[in-house]
């Protein structure tokens, strides 16, 4: 990554605008399903941009001679760049450049957090709004879907070793892609009976439909990345197997942090309490919204309590929202500015019109005679002293129970890693949290396994996963490689 | 992929099926399950694996027809294969020479029974077995059960095959024996198991069940497994699906099975419909 330029040469500007006029240029809002109307369907709420709206936001671009998107960007992808492409129309050409970078931008343009990355740093954002990156991102991207323009990168000659990818989520879906682009043979192994990770389970069809994964998926095996559904790492095969009788010569741990956390309070085993693992990946990865099409079913009730603040929960409770209950309802023990989810998430829920309680703390689940749910008892809380992250603690106000009336609850209070594959490969070394503990470079205690993303960040962000895979990669081929000039027959 | 080799009808409405997994019959141990998809559209229901054949890559599954996806899996021919079949999961039974087991088997509980007693008996264990149905056309593997145990029980809630009665009649005479029982298996219905526990708890034996939740990854990602066991949350897919029988809280447990039988009864109607589309 050449990104620290000693001396940086002046690069021409293409768009024929003066720095002002394009900072007075107002962003534009992309294309939305009416919240009316979306809440009766799973059909994606965001149409994005159109080529007049993406032509019109790539005008806003200062094409800053120092582009701090760039550095905003965890897998620095050239913004720059790509928005000059597609103000000259080059939409192909803008995608290919993404795609250096970053091998799911379909993806990424829908659920990266830009507000806290590119975006938030952007010089247009001091005066204005930011321009819309992740928005343009996307318009190329679908852009490439739409027209079949895809051709796949140049994979180098092969290298004749082999590399065990373990879960298919982004992480492990970037490892394979920079991984098989260096002419390694990369397998992946996923538990499920469907490639995609949080991708395909978690995040709603409504925020990011299948059929784009899929895309993004078919895209990876177009390098020639074989995908093994159905199979467990730790139960199917374990590590060693992989070594020892399978022949690979690394691993990739990218199992992410799939296992729900409870709050453990009275109550919560009662019939209708879910995990918002269970819900979504009912609903997601299971087609419940289909139901009986599709064979799985899910009890949802008329009022429903969803638990926490982050994504899960915002897409847990906005997927509540879309069964037609008389009432959604997000219970948060911080305050607004505390929620960790993505803005235009929380703006998209409050538009569905969910309902928010912030600084509530649930303290037990009430339930009836015939184990249904009658009430869930709740305690206010104040912000007190920031915590390690900044975060102002919430204090619970003594005698303030109260009874809220519902007959769901969602627990979305986040998820750690599931302990199989740590359980079953000695010389893997975790934290207490159970994340699996690796340096900066993605290499764990085991020679030759690797890791990144959830798995070791404990609940992260599908970039980061990216990012981590895009690093470990790294490590993987200097490993290879090393490892190829030692096997090496010598000459002399 | 999944094929079904042989389909061996046990009673009217259970059967058992031989499918091809190689990568699964190789790993499987005795209390292994796997979870299988039947269609593109199907559901994800646990099934434990009553036998595995690694030569022939095999595993051997018996299922009840009970709800709409066991009732499809019940009509799935020979050669027809499965969309999915993931495993083995769980925790494997832990076997050792205790001396004296008892291994009951309630209804369809049995085949989960089975290769328990099997493992037992082969690793020196005097094994007394009881197996309990409703009628004499639901007794199932009474052949198999005989082979691995030194002494066989076989009651009927009718009384038209062994002993009138239930499994737990039976325990209750053995018990009375005053034979040195080291430990109970016990696999059916959750009031049996419950029943069993019951029955066991004063006299101190050790008994292990394994249960049947409901469950959907089988990984521990979901949490829809979660049962109380010794005050403390497990996930039966991960942890279990065996627990100390006197430690688990069936109530809790036996409110949560019920929760989705309103749709599974949707579903059912749905399926008789399309039979009765398909007649037509
Ligand atoms: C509901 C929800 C919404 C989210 N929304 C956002 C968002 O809007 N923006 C954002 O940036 N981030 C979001 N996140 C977080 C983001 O999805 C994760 O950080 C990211 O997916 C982590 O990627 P990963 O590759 O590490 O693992 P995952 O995506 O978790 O994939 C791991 C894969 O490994 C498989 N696996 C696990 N164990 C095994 C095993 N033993 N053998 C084989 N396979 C195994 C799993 O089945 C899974 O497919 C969200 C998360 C959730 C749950
Ligand atoms: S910081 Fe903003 S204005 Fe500057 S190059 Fe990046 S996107 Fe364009
Ligand atoms: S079945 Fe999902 S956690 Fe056990």
């Amino acid at each position: 990554m050449s990104r620290n330029h000693v001396s940086k040469p002046k690069v021409e500007k293409i768009i024929p605008l003066k720095p002002r006029e394009r900072m007075q240029i107002p962003r534009h809002a992309p294309i939305e399903q009416d919240p009316g109307c979306r809440i009766n369907n799973f059909s994606e709420v965001s149409d994005g941009f159109n080529v007049e709206l993406a032509s019109e936001e790539a005008l806003r671009c200062l094409e800053c001679n120092d582009p701090v998107c760039t550095k905003g960007c965890p897998v620095n992808v050239d913004i720059r760049s790509f928005i000059g492409l597609i103000y000259q129309k080059d939409y192909q050409g803008a995608i290919n450049k993404i795609r250096e970078s970053n091998y799911l931008p379909a993806i990424c343009g829908r659920v990266c957090p830009q507000e806290s990355l590119c975006e938030s740093v952007c010089l247009v954002g001091k005066k204005n709004e930011p321009l819309a990156i992740g928005k343009l991102e996307r318009f190329v991207a679908d852009y490439e879907i739409n027209t079949g323009g895809f051709t796949p990168p140049k994979v180098d000659e092969s290298k004749g070793q082999s590399v065990a990818v373990v879960g298919s989520g982004p992480g492990g879906l970037t490892v394979s892609a920079e991984l098989a682009q260096r002419g390694y043979a990369v397998t992946i192994f996923e538990a499920l009976h469907e490639a995609g990770g949080v991708l395909k389970f978690g995040i709603p069809e409504f925020r990011l439909p299948k059929h784009i994964v899929d895309a993004e998926i078919d895209r990876v095996k177009a390098l020639g990345v074989k995908i093994e559904t159905n199979v467990i790492i730790g139960r199917t095969l374990t590590i060693d197997e992989l070594f020892e009788e399978m022949g690979f010569e690394a691993v990739y741990l990218g199992t992410g942090a799939g296992s729900p956390r409870f709050l453990n309070i009275p109550g919560e085993n009662l019939g209708d309490v879910y995990s918002a693992s269970e819900l979504l990946t009912r609903v997601n990865l299971m087609k419940a919204y289909k139901f009986p099409e599709y064979d799985t079913p899910l009890k949802l009730g008329k009022r429903i309590a969803v638990i926490g603040g982050g994504d899960v929960a915002m897409d847990a409770v906005r997927t509540s929202k879309r069964f037609n209950p008389e009432k959604a309802i997000l219970l948060y023990r911080r305050s607004r500015d505390e929620m960790p989810a993505r803005a235009e998430e929380v703006h998209h829920a409050e538009e569905e019109g969910v309902e928010f309680h912030f600084l509530t703390n649930p303290v037990e689940i009430h339930g009836n005679e015939d184990g249904s749910i009658r009430a869930i008892e709740c305690q206010k809380m104040e912000l007190g002293e920031p915590d390690e992250q900044g975060r102002r603690r919430p204090v619970p106000i003594e005698g303030s129970n109260f009874m809220m009336d519902v007959d769901t609850v969602v627990m979305a209070i986040g998820q750690k890693p599931n302990p199989i594959i740590q359980q079953t490969t000695p010389g893997l070394e975790t934290s207490g949290w159970g994340t699996v503990i690796v340096d900066g470079n993605g290499s764990t205690s085991r020679e030759g396994v690797f890791a990144g993303g959830d798995i070791s960040r404990g609940g992260a962000t599908v970039i980061q996963a990216v990012a981590d895979g895009k690093q470990a990669s790294r490590s993987i081929d200097t490993y290879l490689t090393e490892k190829r000039m030692e096997e090496a027959p010598v000459q002399n | 992929m999944y094929v079904i080799h042989r389909r061996t009808p046990l009673s009217s409405a259970i059967t058992a099926l031989e499918v091809e997994a190689p990568l699964i019959a190789r790993k499987r141990k005795p209390g292994n399950f796997v979870i299988v998809r039947p269609t593109a559209t199907g559901e994800r229901i646990p099934l434990t694996i009553v036998e595995s054949d690694s030569e022939r890559g095999t595993i051997t599954l018996i299922v009840q027809a009970i709800g709409k996806t066991t009732q499809l899996i019940h009509t799935m021919k020979e050669g027809d294969e499965f969309e999915d079949v993931v495993g083995p999961l769980g925790e494997p039974t832990p076997i050792e020479n205790y001396g004296k087991v008892v291994c009951v088997g309630g209804g369809v509980g049995t085949a989960v029974v089975y290769p328990m007693a099997k493992a037992l008996k082969a690793a020196g264990n005097k094994v007394i077995s009881i197996i309990g149905a409703q009628n004499s056309d639901t007794v199932i593997l009474e052949k198999e059960m005989s082979a691995v145990s030194d002494e066989l029980f076989v009651t009927t809630d009718d009384g038209s095959r062994g002993i009138k009665g239930f499994v737990t009649q039976a325990l209750g005479e053995i018990m009375e024996r005053g034979d040195d029982i080291h430990s109970v298996y016990a696999t059916g219905p959750l009031p049996m198991m419950r029943a069993v526990a019951n029955q066991t708890r004063g006299s101190g034996i050790r008994t292990v069940v394994s249960l049947n939740p409901i469950m959907m990854d089988g990984t521990g990602m979901c949490g829809a497994c979660r049962v109380t066991v010794g005050g403390k949350l497990k996930f039966a897919c991960v942890d279990g699906p065996e627990f100390d029988a006197h430690e688990i809280n069936f109530e809790e447990l036996i409110a949560r099975n019920k929760n989705y039988m309103n749709q599974e009864r949707e579903a059912m109607e749905t399926l008789k419909q399309e039979h009765q589309c398909q007649a037509g």
